[in-house]
């Protein structure tokens, strides 16, 4: 059968099971959004902003667990989902980015609308496509969800040219597998380096266990809590682990970082055995990499073969996918028990809980994120974007299921909570939680839009503090309170839910939040929600920029 | 330690593949000394020998690195490795009737070969290890060097051992091998045990 190259794309799609897609159209894109009627199963839906499309397809893809599609026209189109595409990549997000590009004979000659898209995207994508004629559509799409779903997981951008989309090719079915010699699927780990892992948590005294974002891709959460009951290994994890480890386990003590909890940094300080299970040892985690616990002996499994030895020498590295690792490594563990490690950590923690809350009536970041938790019963997918009220969320919410915490990690991107949350509520019935900043609320609020017109129940709580909140903190703390370019103005942001014919609501008080909430339950619709905090709140604890984890400090008197 | 490192890579002969590798090594600070790009015994795959300055670790992460290309099938660090290394040289020199003996006489001692012959120039061809080349140029540049252009190194391990890539009917196999690859520095498989 011949099918023009936009058929053939969209019954790749079909065959792929993508049920939902984020795009905004344009000129070359025209054939393609020309047959989008003769595909009612598989819903577009009409962002206002490109950016937008690839954040929405990124929160899709973390909650749902399936690889995130977007698209977007050339040129303007396909530089604007640049953002989107490297906050993805950074994470280690399976998202498909399809961009149309001017028509074949206009490629090179700087067309209108052109932009070489592929090589904009080189270092940001996993691997990425131009295609120069309709036949080669099935096998690099069929090729492009598989990279992108699969080893360590990211972004892959296919280009297809305006008259690409027109040209007829024979189309007999959706290839059934993938020929890529550069890219074996490496899951399964050597023996050897199992043994020698096993062999070292075996032997550890004061092990500890650093979950990233693999256990939440592998979905090896299982796995981790049986490896930690049966070494007695207390777990921490990354910003972006969070939720592979319930936290309402007694061997879970928080995440660690610039701002993971005390109690975790010091654990990982003293630890005698570190075991990296699906993380890259990130400079935001490990603090200063020279003084990070220097005696420790490294155990490090990851998927990615290349992370490995990346930062810090390894002991015993294990490349591997985390699930197959894990049931591997665990016949080989053996059961032990270290009561004096738990209690030292233990310890620390009486003494050093994440408890700044601050009395009073008004609202503080850490109180709000755990009113939260009590209204929502610790059940609700949260979504941030970046800045001080991501790391109240992930210090405050008690998360216990995997794949309830989006967040932008690697790359910090702003503005992400809006679309991400708004492309997240695709993937679940619940109202998804966007805890907004109001700065980054501000980058990407021309999405109350979608939201609206798909009457997606998303709670959008702004935690509006009125300042670009950990600048402002910074320049506090570092720059001795020159405030420059924080304090931002805003709109009256119940009005603005209301423009766009949305639920606007505003509290001020902690009697007012706790009212919203209960006003909350059961409406479902989507909602707008002014938290309006105290001025100057900062987050604690923290490790300064360029110290050691073993240098946190919870308080500016101990700068 | 830093030293010159020599990898041989194989990648698919697809448009682009060249961008990828640069761009990788720009994006990650890698210093390479030269880069050779050309056909090799598989068709439809070309071989890169990449020379790269820096310590076991930073060679190391080049060839974890370039592996992630989707479109490279193979990295091998063969530093270790018995090997021959060749590279070519063409030198323009300066030579007149009043020198052109004693340019020749140079040309003869490095077993090089005149190539072009003109009044006031001529055009020599060196080849060997780079050490030779550097020796032939540093010799002739008494004459003065009118113009030179030199190759990079190229690579093949000695004996029967070969640098092809794996085939790929198995991919367990296939990841074993690249494994094998990936871990050939002088500790191991291991890579960086800190005892």
């Amino acid at each position: 059968m011949r099918l023009t190259g936009a058929r053939i794309l969209m019954e790749c799609l079909r065959a792929e099971g993508v049920e939902v897609f984020f795009g905004y159209p344009g000129g070359v894109v025209l054939p393609l959004y020309n047959t989008l009627g003769e595909y009612p199963d598989i819903k577009h839906v009409l962002v206002r902003h490109e950016q937008a499309a690839a954040h929405a397809a990124d929160g899709y893809a973390r909650v749902a667990g399936r690889t995130g599609v977007c698209l977007a026209t050339s040129g303007p189109g396909a530089t604007n989902l640049v953002t989107g595409i490297t906050t993805a990549y950074m994470d280690s997000v399976p998202m498909v980015v399809l961009t149309g590009n001017v028509a074949r004979d206009l490629i090179g000659r700087d067309g209108f609308q052109e932009a070489d898209i592929t090589g904009i995207t080189l270092p940001i994508t996993k691997h990425n496509y131009l295609l120069m004629r309709a036949s080669e559509i099935a096998p690099a799409v069929k090729e492009a969800f598989h990279i992108a779903s699969t080893g360590r997981k990211g972004p892959v951008l296919v280009d297809i040219p305006k008259d690409v989309f027109i040209e007829e090719a024979e189309w007999d079915g959706y290839p059934q597998g993938v020929s890529l010699r550069g890219y074996p699927i490496m899951d399964v780990p050597r023996e050897e380096e199992v043994a020698r892992a096993a062999e070292t948590i075996n032997s550890a005294k004061r092990p500890i266990v650093i979950a990233g974002h693999g256990v939440v891709q592998s979905e090896a959460q299982r796995e981790l809590v049986e490896f930690a009951e049966r070494s007695d290994t207390p777990v921490l994890t990354t910003l972006l682990g969070i939720s592979g480890m319930p936290e309402d386990h007694e061997l879970s003590y928080g995440f660690l970082g610039m701002h993971g909890h005390f109690y975790a940094n010091m654990a990982a300080d003293r630890a005698d055995v570190v075991i990296g299970i699906g993380m890259r040892f990130d400079d935001r985690a490990m603090g200063r990499f020279s003084d990070f616990n220097p005696t420790a002996k490294i155990v490090h499994i990851d998927i990615d073969p290349a992370e490995i030895g990346k930062n810090f020498k390894t002991h015993a590295p294990v490349n591997g996918d985390v699930k197959e690792t894990l049931s591997r490594l665990l016949p080989q563990i053996e059961r032990n028990t270290h009561p004096e490690w738990r209690s030292e950590i233990d310890e620390i923690m009486a003494q050093h809980p994440t408890d700044y809350i601050e009395e009073g009536t008004g609202l503080g970041g850490p109180w709000l994120v755990r009113a939260l938790a009590e209204a929502t019963n610790g059940e609700a997918t949260i979504v941030t974007g970046v800045g001080q009220h991501q790391m109240w969320g992930a210090q405050y919410y008690p998360y216990t299921k995997a794949r309830q915490w989006v967040t932008s990690g690697g790359l910090g991107t702003m503005g992400y909570e809006v679309p991400a949350a708004m492309g997240a509520q695709f993937a679940q019935q619940e109202p998804i939680w966007s805890i907004c900043g109001d700065g980054g609320f501000q980058m990407t609020s021309q999405e109350l839009q979608t939201v609206a017109e798909h009457n997606l129940p998303v709670r959008f709580a702004i935690f509006n503090n009125g300042f670009l909140g950990m600048v402002r903190q910074w320049q506090e703390l570092f720059y001795a309170n020159n405030y420059h370019s924080v304090d931002l103005g805003q709109p009256d942001f119940v009005k603005l839910a209301e423009a766009y014919g949305i639920r606007g609501v505003r509290a001020t008080t902690r009697a007012e939040a706790m009212q919203v909430f209960r006003d909350l339950e059961g409406y479902d619709g989507p909602v707008v929600i002014d938290f309006q905090l105290e001025r100057e709140e900062n987050v604690w604890p923290m490790v300064p920029a360029g110290a050691a984890l073993s240098e946190t400090i919870e308080s500016a008197e101990d700068l | 330690m830093a030293s010159r490192n020599t990898i041989v890579a194989h990648v698919e002969d697809r448009p682009g593949v060249l961008a990828r590798v640069a761009s990788l090594f720009r994006r990650r600070g890698f210093n390479i000394e030269s880069l050779t790009v050309g056909h090799c015994e598989e068709p439809g795959l070309s071989r890169m020998t990449i020379v790269v300055d820096g310590d076991d670790h930073q060679v190391d992460q080049v060839c974890r690195q370039l592996f992630k290309l989707i479109d490279v099938v193979s990295v091998q660090d063969i530093t270790y490795a018995p090997m021959v290394d060749r590279e070519l040289a063409l030198i323009k020199v300066s030579a007149s009737n009043f020198n052109r003996r004693e340019v020749l006489d140079v040309v003869e001692m490095f077993r090089a070969d005149v190539v072009d012959v003109d009044a006031d120039a001529l055009i020599v061809q060196v080849l060997g290890d780079e050490g030779k080349v550097d020796a032939a140029v540093k010799m002739f540049e008494q004459f003065g060097i009118l113009e030179m252009v030199r190759t990079g190194r190229v690579a093949m391990v000695r004996g029967t051992e070969t640098t092809k890539p794996p085939a790929i009917s198995d991919s367990q196999q296939a990841a074993a091998a690249i494994r094998a690859m990936l871990g050939r520095r002088p500790e191991g498989a291991l890579p960086f045990a800190s005892d």
